[in-house]
């Protein structure tokens, strides 16, 4: 944890250095050339969770207020106007009243106006006929019961019952402002906004094109004439490609240790950062399916777990052991070290929570003569196996005889929606590092996230008690205490959190990647080639 | 003659009537559709979400009703819509077809122009250290896989010449793209080479051993027409047929090539729209393969005739 820490402090003394340095003087024009990792599903950030189509298309579309892109860390704290100029909130906490900003338009030349946002949010909250095809951010706006617009610059956000954290979901790449007059399945394969780079084409697994739009509202942005991405399945040829100078900027989370190690060899001038992704692998548990519908078993499958083999064996140690929440530093809401050593299973002595868990079994009747014999299931991909065959392992020290059952995706996903499963590895990536994002996606009764069912009235009442605290620490204090006993509930326990670098070439300037998500920095705005 | 093609004709089209109802079933017993991976995506699950996305594209009609009003737009050439891209599947797969087809004609060129001369030298000179050189190296085709190959000849182009030639963007010129896929065609053309190789000294050495060739000999030909005018256009049949068969494999067979080099073939596509359960895209392109490979295997019929004036196909 010292050197993380101490890698964190030199990132921030880079920055500040880097910061307190006369600054150059940025170049426009160039086109920065980008790998990507494979084919979005759509142009269509809305209807999509993936960092897949948030990368190329963040930058067509504004928000109407943006996580601070001079910042290192995404907060409620460090938000920033976009399209809108100002915002208040009600003195009772359930009105969010913006102004929007003047003179903006789409990029198809029509103005922005209040409309367009009651719009999209309308679409989002199913106040409207026209809807999406996927509504994945759903679930993040179950406490918006309305949005009115008072002329064209003025638009409030009327929720049932005060809620802080919605400027930092509306602060998201997954929350940009949609044109009313465009139809969502248009925004799904020629998308317009009013953003820095207007769409060009979008070729179904070979590239993206995005070009400057001289029009941008926010004078001298931005730099680049264009951008293209080219998808390049294969994770060897990509970085090849990149160590021969042929790309500029790496798809984001995409170079992995021992990759790192390979760049910083082979083109040794490279500006690459590791970093978490707010990617955590967890372990889903069929609570409805009998013998998990006992608790005591639940807990002796979280005791058997060594989380740092998990981090030491799949991320070459590069990795953080955490609850739901991304662990400090880098994450806001994380329960700190000496707190997560007080949770079941988390303790250093693994053997002896192993010992406490084959107790636990063994009243239950098992043993090494008789084991638990269950099918661990997972998507059968990389990311997801590799973890699985480790839980696997740690599992028979607690009695417990895994099988693995790795799925094609979609059978995976369809067997989840019909809880067909005892026992699953999953991983699970986190738009916005902010508690109510995490516990009502994930752990609210009947969310459709919730892939293990798990609902607890008790701690559904404490979702809400933090969700509507003004006072961060005190807020902080209550996210740890709920954390832990999701933890020690086994509602879905968390193995570890996952770290991946980045990398460009030196000569592209104005990249700030913020330490707790792979999501929200890729505007481009002010990114400039320094050739 | 006239006969036999119609028959040959007549046949074509009932295998690909067969290949159409294979197809078809195929796909939608592989488990998940379309609507499944949409919702993989976006990390969700709404079954009533997933229902509408099944009926919008008509996954919920019976399973004939589907294959009828594929195969009535095909007669009507019209290919259906890509559920992925939404985008008229001839606009998808058009462009990617004389990408691969250009790869696997160089690959073709490749194979054959390395693999019959070297079979016949290998022939010609059995036993020889030639010989051993030769088999080794067709052994070495044989058993070295094209994607270990090609990463090979990425990062040995990064190394030495700081470049590395895979597909970014379309060439600008012919000459451009002659240079592009020469690398990838030669790492998948080694493989093809080995075959024809190994082929055509195995057909030359039966060959070489007819009484016809011993005459020939004797009667002072010289060593080159006894080899070529007697030897090779007699022991040409096999390879023909083998270089028939892999000019249908590689159209659809350049998948692990074409990631590795990142080619935006009908393979690479092919592999990607089965993974999403892209239906329309994944039946007319499977269509459109076992097309060329009944044609091309007509076409090697054909040249049999016209190769050995021996064989007649009776009408």
């Amino acid at each position: 944890m010292s050197s993380r820490l101490a890698s964190i402090g030199a990132m921030l003394t880079a920055v500040a250095l880097a910061a307190a340095a006369p600054a150059l003087a940025q170049k426009s024009g160039g086109v920065l050339h980008v790998t990507h990792r494979d084919n979005p599903p759509s142009a269509s950030i809305h209807e999509e969770a993936t960092i897949s189509t948030v990368m190329p298309f963040m930058s067509l579309y504004n928000n109407l207020v943006v996580f601070d892109p001079k910042t290192k860390q995404n907060s409620l704290d460090a938000i920033v106007p976009e399209l809108a100029t100002a915002w208040k909130w009600s003195e009772d906490g359930t009105q969010l009243t913006f102004t929007l900003r003047d003179g903006v338009k789409w990029h198809d030349g029509k103005p922005f106006t209040s409309a367009d946002v009651k719009c999209t949010w309308d679409r989002i909250i199913g106040a409207t006929e026209a809807r999406f095809r996927k509504n994945p951010r759903k679930p993040w706006y179950f406490n918006l019961k309305e949005v009115t617009t008072n002329g064209d610059r003025e638009v409030t956000f009327r929720l049932g019952r005060p809620q802080p954290s919605l400027l930092a979901m509306l602060a998201g790449a997954f929350s940009p402002v949609y044109p009313c007059h465009v139809p969502a399945a248009q925004m799904r394969t020629k998308p317009i906004g009013t953003g820095p780079f207007k769409f060009v084409e979008f070729k179904q697994n070979e590239s993206m094109k995005v070009v400057r739009n001289p029009d941008y509202w926010k004078p001298g942005r931005p730099y680049l004439d264009a951008i293209e991405f080219t998808i390049i399945a294969n994770r060897s040829t990509a970085l090849l490609a990149f160590i021969a100078g042929k790309f500029d900027l790496t798809f984001t989370g995409e170079v992995t240790t021992p990759l790192l190690k390979d760049i910083k060899s082979q083109a040794p001038q490279a500006v690459c950062e590791m970093q978490p992704t707010n990617t955590q692998a967890n372990l889903l548990v069929n609570r409805d399916k009998p013998p998990f519908d006992d608790a005591r078993v639940r807990r002796a499958m979280g005791l058997a777990i060594d989380r740092k083999a998990f981090v030491d064996i799949v991320a070459e140690g590069n990795g953080d052991i955490g609850g739901a929440m991304l662990p400090p530093p880098q994450g806001i809401w994380g329960m700190p070290p000496d707190v997560l050593a007080t949770v079941a299973g988390y303790a250093p002595d693994v053997e002896k929570s192993r010992e406490e868990g084959r107790k636990i079994m063994a009243a239950l009747g098992y043993g090494p003569d008789k084991p638990l014999k269950i099918k661990v299931s997972t998507r059968n991909i990389a990311a997801y196996r590799d973890p699985a065959v480790i839980l696997i392992d740690h599992l028979k020290q607690v009695y417990i005889e895994g099988e693995l059952e790795p799925l094609d995706t979609p059978v995976w996903y369809a067997r989840m929606a019909r809880k067909d499963y005892s026992v699953g590895m999953n991983v699970q990536g986190i738009g916005i590092d902010d508690p109510d994002v995490v516990f009502y996606e994930t752990f609210s009764c009947g969310s459709e996230r919730n892939y293990t069912n798990y609902c607890n009235p008790e701690l559904e009442k404490l979702f809400d008690q933090q969700s509507v605290m003004t006072d961060q620490a005190k807020r902080r204090a209550l996210v740890w205490e709920i954390d832990k006993r999701l933890q020690e509930d086994g509602a879905r326990p968390v193995i570890f959190h996952g770290r991946a670098a980045t990398c460009w070439q030196p000569a592209v300037k104005g990249i700030n990647l913020a330490v707790n998500t792979i999501y929200n920095h890729w505007r481009f705005e002010d990114v400039w080639l320094d050739k | 003659m006239g006969a036999y093609l119609v028959r040959r004709l007549a046949l074509m089209v009932l295998t690909l009537f067969g290949m159409s109802v294979v197809i078809f079933v195929l796909l939608r017993i592989v488990p998940g559709n379309i609507a499944d991976i949409l919702f993989d995506s976006a990390g969700m699950v709404d079954p009533a979400e997933k229902a509408r996305i099944v009926a919008e594209l008509g996954l919920d009609q019976p399973i004939a009703a589907q294959y009828l009003k594929w195969i009535g737009g095909l007669f009507q050439g019209d290919l259906g819509y890509s559920y992925l891209s939404e985008k008229p599947t001839i606009e998808e797969i058009a462009p990617r077809i004389p990408i691969t087809a250009k790869l696997a004609l160089l690959a073709l060129i490749f194979s054959t122009v390395i693999g019959v001369p070297l079979g016949v030298i290998s022939a010609v000179r059995q036993n020889s250290g030639l010989d051993y050189v030769i088999r080794v190296l067709s052994l070495s085709g044989l058993s070295l896989p094209s994607f270990w190959l090609g990463l090979l000849i990425l990062m040995a182009a990064v190394r030495y010449f700081g470049d590395i030639p895979i597909y970014t963007r379309t060439p600008a010129s012919l000459w451009d793209e002659l240079l592009l896929y020469s690398l990838p065609a030669a790492a998948v053309g080694f493989r093809s080479s080995a075959l024809v190789m190994r082929l055509t000294r195995s057909s030359m050495l039966e060959v070489l051993r007819q009484d016809y060739i011993r005459t020939a000999r004797s009667k002072g030909a010289s060593a080159a027409a006894v080899n070529f005018n007697h030897g090779l256009r007699n022991a040409v049949l096999p390879v023909i047929t083998i270089i028939g068969i892999e000019a249908a494999f590689l159209l659809g067979g350049l998948i692990v090539t074409e990631t590795v080099f990142n080619i935006p073939g009908v393979a690479r596509f092919l592999v990607e729209a089965i993974r999403w359960r892209d239906y329309p895209i994944v039946q007319n392109l499977v269509m459109f393969i076992a097309l060329v490979v009944v044609v091309v295997n007509l076409i090697v019929d054909l040249l049999y005739s016209a190769l050995d004036p021996r064989i007649r196909y009776a009408d």
